[in-house]
């Protein structure tokens, strides 16, 4: 085992799948800046593999897929999340669609890295959760890691997925730390991980929610209630089966998601487990997300906005004392009385 | 400039100069302004001979780093500062922050953390204006980095195909974050550009105020006119870093080069000029204290406002709020007839 940061797990992914496969590309502004995980590859790797980027999100993005469908295998890193709304006709047009349109004749094996800047006060043009919107596209695989050791496996089997792969990281994560196995370390898409056992209620969490429902398990664990605590770590293909699974056991589904709350990702969770898991259900499903206004700037207010610790202990009361949906809505997901 | 004008010009600098230094000081002392902070100092010059050149009414769109720009338009300051702390009384109530200053009753149509997004705004803007049959101009700020972008050439073609009075102002500083604009850009001139859409394009010195003032009053006489459009590139640079990290790290600068600019900042040059044409230093001392003590009632405006009320949370987003319709009386669902 290794201890390393989110980050340098993210650099420790990039680095090993390019010093292992020289189509392995990536196109980042300032990728030579300190604060990026990718400061110093242009050193050792070139500038033909970590060329210089101008400010042209759409361009690079389209010229990554150009790249992608004859044989190299770009990184595209947007660093901040909103960027790659510019890049995205590239990106839903033609990334996700042209092997399907063209028949299967090509793929267009690309990741894009994402880093959500929420909860960071910087206002609504660079604090967004895009992967809702993504997940409403056929053709793109999405992770979202919340650990160190599922950032560097996600992310290196990402590289060596021949689909695209948009690998969504919360920026606030970046410093956490944690064990990663040593060697070649490959966490498979599509797999759910369960984060912590328990058998009274289930808590799908995602991205920095995740650590926020261990808190809440940790906790209320003093109370003798076993909170399970499911983080999907994949949301397309996402991994229905170890959701229901865990529902079946527990009856009680709670699903804490930053993003917005109406056709996200918490919501897909839901309906999921609604259709195929209604029998095993003994409380309403309560979803605690951001409500559907823009991260606002200011501190005070912005912090109102996500599953907090606080917000999730409170749901998971309420779906314990098995109350009514207006009254669990009320008690998890509406932060001051709407 | 005569030398009222000038005068003008040298406090609406000073008035920029010393409000981000203020702000600089609040952020290092940890004292209430979150997120990330973009200090144009070393730029006022290119900013203030940009505005002067406009009326009240004429509209001007900025970018990330643009807390000077509405101030040289004319916007009170206290409410300028107010944002930057995220407070109530700030300028967007605390939703924008530093990226997003916006204060329309001086036509500060406002920011956007989106590189080269507010470009093709203000084409929208020159365009309204002629729809309406007033004679106001747009006028566009933007950085070096921003003329790599999509947005910037569709802009200046839209302005041109339909021969709109705006002007395009690039600072150019040299830099977009840390890549040096000659790393990404094959031509040496940003102006030229301007020749392929048919426009003039102009170079002028951005530490000249008085340089900038000329061109920019041409360019909005033509524009105003139904002459069309221009681009204007002012050379200048900036002092401090791409944003305020804690520390100044010149990154790949080299302080040689920041010496050397220091020797040509647009307040000093200003200001020996107006000494040389007989003012009265008396004077120049005095419209710095007055604007200190402008700038000391800002902060003081600023740190005695109050934080947002949670509620404001969902305040903003709709123009037109459409209530939900109320629920039926619930029907119980057994054997309820629907
Ligand atoms: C579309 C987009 N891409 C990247 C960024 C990240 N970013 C913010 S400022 C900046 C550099 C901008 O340089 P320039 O336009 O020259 O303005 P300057 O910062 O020098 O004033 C970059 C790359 C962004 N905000 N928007
Ligand atoms: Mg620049």
């Amino acid at each position: 085992m290794r201890t390393m940061s989110y980050r340098d797990a993210i650099r420790a992914a990039m680095l090993e799948e390019m010093r292992r496969d020289p189509a392995v590309v990536v196109f980042c502004e300032d990728a030579r800046f300190w604060t990026m995980p990718t400061n110093g590859f242009v050193d050792e790797f070139g500038p033909d593999r970590v060329p210089i980027m101008p400010i042209s999100e759409e361009g690079f993005t389209g010229a990554a897929i150009g790249a992608a469908m004859t044989g190299l295998r770009p990184i595209v890193d947007y660093t901040i999340s909103n960027l790659m709304y510019v890049a995205w006709d590239q990106l839903v047009n033609h990334a996700a669609k042209n092997r399907y349109l063209f028949g299967g004749q090509t793929s267009v094996p690309i990741v894009f890295r994402a880093a959500m800047k929420y909860a960071n006060a910087t206002a609504a043009q660079h604090s967004d959760r895009p992967y809702p919107q993504l997940m409403n596209v056929p053709g793109l695989k999405i992770v979202v890691p919340s650990t160190p050791a599922d950032a560097l496996g996600l992310l290196k089997s990402a590289i060596r997925d021949d689909d695209p792969v948009v690998y969504f990281e919360p920026l606030m994560l970046w410093g956490r730390k944690g064990e990663v196995p040593d060697g070649d370390h490959l966490v498979p898409i599509g797999r759910a991980a369960v984060a912590r056992e328990g058998s009274d209620v289930t808590v799908v969490a995602i991205g920095d929610a995740v650590p926020a429902a261990l808190t809440v398990a940790e906790h209320l664990a003093g109370e003798g209630i076993e909170v399970e605590v499911i983080d999907p770590r994949t949301l397309v293909p996402l991994d229905t089966a170890a959701i229901l699974d865990s529902v079946a056991k527990t009856g009680r589904l709670v699903v804490a998601d930053p993003a917005h709350r109406t056709c996200g990702a918490a919501a897909e969770i839901s309906a999921r487990v609604a259709e195929e898991g209604f029998d095993s259900l003994r409380a309403p499903i309560v979803r605690v997300t951001a409500p559907d206004v823009h991260p606002p700037f200011s501190p005070v207010l912005e912090r109102l906005m996500y599953p907090t610790p606080e917000r999730i202990h409170a749901a998971v009361r309420a779906v314990l004392r098995n109350a009514s949906t207006a009254a669990t809505a009320a008690a998890a997901g509406e932060l001051i009385g709407r | 400039m005569d030398t009222d004008l000038q005068l003008d010009a040298l406090r609406r600098m000073v008035r920029i100069r010393r409000f981000e230094e203020a702000a600089m000081s609040i952020v290092r002392k940890g004292q209430g302004i979150a997120g990330s902070v973009h200090i144009c100092i070393g730029q006022e010059g290119a900013i203030v001979g940009s505005c002067l050149a406009l009326r009240r009414e004429d509209y001007m769109v900025g970018y990330h780093r643009s807390h000077g720009h509405p101030i040289a338009k004319g916007a009170d300051m206290g409410p300028l500062m107010a944002e930057l702390m995220g407070r109530a009384t700030g300028v967007c109530r605390g939703k924008g922050g530093s990226m997003h200053l916006a204060d329309f009753s001086v036509g500060s149509l406002g920011e956007t953390a989106i590189v080269g997004a507010g470009i093709p705004q203000a084409v929208g803007a020159a365009y309204s204006a002629r729809v309406r049959g007033t004679d106001q101009v747009a006028l566009a700020f933007f950085g070096d980095g921003a003329a790599n972008i999509g947005s910037f050439h569709e802009g200046l073609n839209l302005a041109a195909a339909w021969n709109l009075g705006v002007v395009f102002v690039c600072e150019n500083n040299l830099y977009a974050m840390s890549t040096a604009l000659a790393d990404t850009m094959a031509a040496d001139s940003i102006a030229a550009r301007a020749a392929a859409y048919r426009m003039p394009g102009i170079e002028v010195d951005g530490q000249d105020v008085g340089a900038v003032h000329e061109a920019v009053s041409a360019a909005v006489e033509r524009g105003r006119a139904g002459g069309g459009p221009t681009l204007v590139e002012a050379r200048t640079y900036r002092y401090r870093d791409h944003a305020e990290y804690g520390t100044l790290d010149l990154g790949h600068r080299a302080v040689e080069e920041l010496e050397q600019w220091r020797t040509r900042d647009p307040i000093d040059l200003l200001r020996a000029r107006l000494l040389d044409s007989g003012v009265d230093v008396a004077l120049l001392d005095q419209l710095d204290a007055d604007v200190a003590a402008e700038v000391a009632a800002a902060v003081t405006f600023a740190k005695r406002s109050p934080m947002p009320a949670p509620e404001e949370l969902y305040e903003d987003l709709w123009a037109t709020p459409i209530e939900p319709s109320p629920r039926r009386d619930a029907v119980p669902v057994a054997g309820a007839a629907r």
